[in-house]
């Protein structure tokens, strides 16, 4: 199996200026952390790059660095070394500001637990982000209004998240992740804390979004329902990329252009 | 360990994309969350305000009953008050801190995903400021009343001591300049205490990256 992320950095070099193409693109992180007096290297140097309205699953056993590399391409957190670029901007060059304009508009985040706010509604929820943004009231709720609908609660706007199912509160994270339109979802073990059907049921939803909305989801799993929605999966194991697996085996193209961007199983 | 990176920083090296600044939200909607969030999980609120409220009611009946002394008692009682007043202060400060730092803690998940949402840090230090600051002055302020009237009404029942020299009166040498500079001593100290106590978690679970502040379980 050829290592993929060697053949991809060609890709990258060879498309002058196809800057619209990848929406991530990361490049030999590595992040440590200290356990007391030992320190564990949770990233040993990853390079991906991810295209526009691709499907991707990150997969790995738990302490693998999926996680960890997962927050790093939300921004969530910063790498010791190596560069993440989304949208072909440097992260480690933004200041705190243009970061968080970054997580309100570019980036939709869904996390395993949810992250509800356990004191607001559905709605409130969901139009959270759009208070960030500054959008007024009235579009918000709106808006809200109809990302609920999309992800099937319309008939829960007003319930809390103690109030609704852990299925349906991960619908409203969903909902929630995509208020300011972004071009990015990260969805960190959606399905971790849900039974296997509504698992599924999520996971459909996910890809329906990704394909109807032509939003990138990029997943951090290690739900294997997830392989058969996705476009990629990029196995990790010790902090570093295992494999990549295509989803059609047989059209091998990562990339877009150049012969040298084919790889072989 | 703060999150961005230098602003000083050139940014004009790679990719060659911009990034917009987030908007700063209005004072007026940082009232709003604050005010919403008081509302919201208002028994929640009523306890953290409870631990402001006992400290400072504690305060101001030790205060007045040294006032209500006056400085006619023997050396050996005024030291006693003092420290009464030392310890009542210690235990009001460790009383306040310890539940303004409780309910700030227990919100630090909230505090990551708000940031995950586009929340910027100061907005978020703003609405946890703003909500101490209103629970803090509100709570001290009861305090201190319920704390005197307490004080006075046992003092009044109680009576003048037998062996007080003639012409004494029940409230002894308290006056009107004594209940004011104890107010106005409770407050402040509730105050103060309230926003440290908020300021310094708050801050910290602000400035941090967002996966960090998720990852925190108390």
């Amino acid at each position: 199996m050829a290592t993929a992320t060697v053949s991809e950095k060609k890709v990258v070099r060879g498309s002058d200026g196809g800057k619209t193409e990848y929406v991530v693109r990361a490049k030999d992180l590595t992040k440590e952390f200290k356990m007391g007096t030992e320190t564990v290297r949770a990233l040993r140097g990853i390079s991906l790059d991810i295209k526009r309205g691709e499907y991707v699953s990150i997969m790995g056993p738990s302490g693998s660095g999926k996680s960890t590399f997962f927050n790093m391409i939300g921004g969530l957190d910063k790498p010791n070394s190596g560069t993440v670029f989304i949208n072909d901007v440097d992260m480690a060059q933004l200041d705190a500001q243009e970061l968080a304009f970054l997580r309100c508009h570019t980036i939709g985040y869904i996390f395993q637990t949810f992250n509800l706010i356990p004191v607001m509604t559905a709605l409130e929820n969901v139009m959270l982000p759009t208070v960030f943004a500054g959008l007024p009231a009235e579009e918000g709720t709106a808006r809200a209004m109809e990302l609920l609908e999309i992800v099937g609660l319309g008939h829960r706007l007003h319930n809390k998240p103690s109030q609704l199912s852990g299925g349906q509160q991960q619908r409203v994270a969903i909902a929630r992740s995509l208020a300011n339109n972004p071009s990015i979802v990260l969805a960190d073990e959606p399905t971790g804390n849900l039974d296997e059907k509504t698992g599924k049921d999520i996971i459909k939803l996910l890809r329906e979004l990704n394909q109807e909305q032509n939003v990138t989801i990029i997943s951090a799993t290690h739900d294997h329902k997830m392989v058969d929605v996705s476009d990629r999966i990029v196995w990790i194991r010790d902090g570093m990329i295992d494999k990549i697996e295509n989803r059609e085996d047989i059209e091998i193209h990562i990339g877009s252009i150049g012969g040298d961007a084919t790889e072989e199983e | 360990m703060s999150e961005a990176a230098g602003s000083g920083a050139s940014r004009s090296s790679n990719g060659g994309g911009k990034v917009q600044r987030q908007v700063q939200l209005p004072w007026k909607k940082a009232f709003e969350f604050a005010f919403n969030s008081i509302r919201i999980r208002f028994m929640r609120s009523m306890i953290t305000a409870g631990g402001v409220f006992l400290g400072i009611a504690f305060l101001a009946s030790v205060l007045v009953s040294k006032a209500i002394a006056g400085n006619d008692v023997a050396a050996s009682e005024i030291a006693r008050l003092n420290w009464l007043v030392g310890l009542s202060l210690v235990v009001c400060a460790v009383g306040i801190t310890n539940s303004m730092l409780m309910s700030v803690t227990e919100r630090f998940r909230e505090i990551g995903t708000m940031k995950c949402l586009g929340a910027l840090d100061t907005f978020v230090v703003r609405i946890f400021m703003i909500e101490a600051l209103l629970m803090g002055i509100i709570a001290s302020s009861l305090g201190w009343v319920v704390g005197t009237l307490l004080l006075v009404v046992a003092k009044w029942a109680g009576g003048v001591p037998k062996s007080a020299p003639p012409g004494t009166v029940w409230y002894g040498s308290l006056d009107g300049m004594d209940l004011l500079s104890s107010f106005l001593f409770c407050i402040p100290v509730g105050a103060v205490l309230t926003a440290l106590a908020t300021f310094i978690p708050a801050r910290q679970a602000a400035s941090i990256p967002p996966a960090a502040a998720l990852r925190t379980d108390i």
